[in-house]
């Protein structure tokens, strides 16, 4: 298949079109972007008033630090998780509202809204609901035999924040997977049906397939979600507690700029983070899209 | 056209409007009170600006403690900064530091043309706040201490007769709790500062070298060697498995535990106050801090918290003037005395304590004067004078993570302290490093 080409008649349109799209890039990524770099090669008191440049020291550091470490591993274990829960939950829950003839746009508005919840709000709504003391879930777990109480026990915070990470995530991965669904030919379907396919192999053969694009995009912006706008849900329900239980790395690269004023490290943290991002993105388009099907 | 001289005739109009108050030299003021004590906050403010008419002071709410901080610290970054910002105790070393930034506050009086006596505050306050040649460096507004809240009703019910005064008399009430059905019988917030810091003061105990980081940057961490402390608090992890303690989270977020009567005594902030007055449905009341017998038998005095105001460079001597006269009438008696009655928070001078006895306040509100009698026990020593330690709320959230650690039982209450102290003692060799 051969790309649509276009051709303009004047050298300096083309550039011209381009030129906003450049612009925004430079001012909101790459200006930023070299600021964070030339800021993790410094050491600098809050307020600026004595500036040192100590090279790659605050790098030392950081990975000299067993937390940092720990902290790794902390996020890619809680990435894993909200991308898991949020894609799978909302694959069924697409699943089942793709088959719902009568009051589908009910279900739909009601799945769609807690996208519409801000991050620090919802993380308020699940320590609610969590709090040992007063929580109601917390209450039910207990009637249940479980002692529920994530200010001492690690692993129940890292289910609560992956639970309230996640929750706001499938509204929105719902969106794109009933889009998906729907722009699948009914024929395709039917005509497996007929073949007498039942629903569970129609969905693995057909639909999973042809929904590939959508489960690729999905899972590159859910592990991008996790990784960089969690920090509200982590401050509002465990402070990255208890211990470094749930010390997420952006979490810790906003703690030691916000409430430390250590910009040094956390600049040297930001930028460890924008290598991560970028590799990450660079290695799935890379790898990953030329096997999805299309 | 029409449009055009309509707005012209509004901007003329506003001019007009505003001119009177553009007479008047304006004092911006950020602060970190939100709810009542905001109001209360802006109350003061328009008292103030109504008394004369050359200065305005205009507060801003900015956020909690720390994003007040922060953003003070950006807008002096940016040439933008107020006149006064609101600083809570920990971010004290930040500022002390940050010369070039900040004007101290007896420079600030000295300078106005006003009467001021600097002696007028409470000496476990203003010590807070001083150079070790006792100067005044940032104005007291709102400082509060821990103290502990009880259940009357549950302490009661388990027959006990006594507010628990020492630490055995805790465990000994806490059995009697236990035995009569209590699910908890005590709790805490802010663990570093109740449980470490405050603790330490109590017992006169040194906290880190150098006066507790008053007297040099080059201070280094001791609460790891204190043995009563580590044995205190592995006692208290121990005794989680009887259920007599209970770890509620950082900061206020145990406060629940309390006012639903899950926990029958909560050593936090006397800053409390209007909460717990406002949740609680039982009988309760504030007693000091329980005593250590194994280290002395009488308390020495408690530290406090909250927040001082502290006056940033960059402005002119005319409105250093206005925040002279300003801070003159926030440390008035009837003012201070009235902040303290709503609030909880401690009365920062003297007088404001006797008018705050002469109105009867603590006749009708008994107990409200524990803070102000922890504080005042005996005069402040080196080790009970308070912290300046550079990167300290950082190191907050250190030793948060190392006490959870041990609540947890994935640590002693010993390796818990050497890790806080170890950890500790590297944040404040950077602090050293990037202000020396």
């Amino acid at each position: 298949m051969r790309a649509k080409r276009v051709t303009f008649r004047h050298r300096w349109l083309p550039y011209a079109l381009i030129a906003p799209q450049i612009l925004i890039t430079i001012v909101f990524f790459l200006w930023p972007a070299s600021q964070a770099i030339y800021q993790s090669l410094l050491r600098q008191d809050a307020f600026g008033l004595r500036t040192e440049f100590v090279g790659l020291k605050n790098f030392a550091r950081l990975f000299a630090d067993p937390l940092y470490l720990d902290s790794f591993i902390t996020t890619i274990l809680f990435s894993t998780l909200v991308t898991a829960l949020s894609m799978l939950t909302a694959l069924i829950l697409a699943v089942m509202a793709d088959r719902v003839l009568r009051g589908s746009l009910t279900y739909r508005t009601l799945l769609i809204w807690p996208y519409a919840v801000a991050p620090a709000v919802a993380g308020v709504l699940w320590w609610f609901l969590f709090n040992p003391t007063i929580g109601i879930i917390a209450y039910a777990l207990d009637g249940l035999g479980y002692d529920w109480n994530h200010y001492v026990s690690g692993s129940d915070a890292m289910a609560l924040i992956v639970i309230a990470a996640a929750w706001r995530q499938v509204s929105y991965n719902f969106l794109f997977f009933l889009a998906g669904l729907q722009a699948i030919p009914r024929s395709l379907t039917e005509a497996a049906a007929i073949d007498g396919a039942g629903p569970v192999k129609r969905f693995l053969t057909i639909q999973l397939p042809l929904l590939s694009p959508t489960v690729f995009f999905l899972l590159v912006v859910n592990l991008v979600y996790a990784f960089f706008e969690t920090f509200g849900v982590v401050h509002a329900t465990t402070s990255g507690g208890p211990g470094n239980a749930t010390n997420i790395l952006v979490y810790k690269v906003w703690r030691d700029a916000f409430e430390g004023l250590n910009l040094g490290s956390s600049a040297a943290q930001s930028v460890v983070l924008m290598v991560i991002v970028i590799a990450l993105t660079a290695i799935q388009f890379r790898y990953i899209e030329r096997r999805v099907e299309y | 056209m029409k449009s055009h001289t309509s707005i012209a005739a509004l901007a003329a109009s506003l001019a007009f409007a505003a001119s009177p108050v553009l007479a008047q030299t304006e004092i911006n003021f950020w602060h970190a009170m939100g709810g009542a004590l905001g109001e209360k906050v802006e109350e003061i403010a328009t008292d103030f600006n109504e008394m004369q008419d050359e200065f305005k002071v205009v507060p801003t709410y900015k956020g909690n403690y720390t994003e007040n901080m922060t953003a003070a610290i950006a807008a002096f970054r940016a040439g933008e900064q107020p006149h006064i910002v609101q600083v809570f105790e920990v971010g004290t070393a930040t500022m002390m530091a940050a010369q070039g930034a900040v004007k101290p506050v007896y420079g600030v009086m000295g300078n106005a043309d006003i009467d001021w006596d600097a002696d007028a505050y409470l000496p476990a306050v203003k010590s807070y706040y001083t150079t070790p040649e006792g100067q005044l460096l940032s104005l007291p507004f709102n400082s509060s201490t821990p103290v502990m809240w009880y259940n009357k009703d549950m302490l009661d019910a388990a027959g006990v007769e006594e507010v628990p005064q020492t630490w055995d008399d805790m465990f000994a009430a806490a059995e009697k709790l236990k035995a009569n059905g209590a699910d908890c019988a005590f709790s805490f917030g802010w663990q570093s500062w109740v449980m470490l810091e405050n603790y330490l003061a109590w017992h006169d105990e040194p906290i880190g070298t150098q006066q507790n980081g008053f007297a040099g940057l080059d201070t280094e961490f001791v609460f790891n060697e204190s043995t009563d402390l580590t044995e205190l608090l592995q006692r208290i992890a121990d005794s989680q498995a009887d259920g007599m303690f209970k770890y509620g989270g950082r900061r206020g977020d145990s406060l629940p535990l309390f006012t639903t009567g899950e926990c029958a005594m909560w050593m936090n902030s006397s800053a409390y106050y209007a909460g717990i007055s406002e949740q609680a449905e039982f009988e309760f009341g504030q007693a000091m801090l329980p005593v250590n017998t194994a280290v002395r038998d009488e308390a020495q005095n408690s530290i406090i918290g909250g927040a001082t105001l502290w006056v940033l460079e960059g402005h002119d001597d005319a409105e250093y003037q206005g925040v002279a006269e300003f801070f003159n009438y926030m440390s008035t008696p009837e003012v201070q005395a009235d902040w303290h009655q709503s609030s909880g928070y401690v009365p920062i001078t003297t007088a404001a304590y006797e008018l705050s006895k002469e109105q009867g306040f603590y006749d009708e509100n008994p107990g409200t004067d524990t803070a102000i009698k922890q504080l005042s026990l005996n005069e402040p020593t080196e080790n009970s004078r308070g912290i300046r330690f550079g990167n300290f709320v950082q190191i907050r959230d250190i030793i948060n993570e190392e006490l959870e650690a041990l609540w947890a039982g994935d640590q002693t209450a010993n390796e818990a302290l050497d890790n806080a102290a170890d950890r500790g003692n590297d944040l404040l060799r950077e602090f050293q490093d990037t202000n020396s």
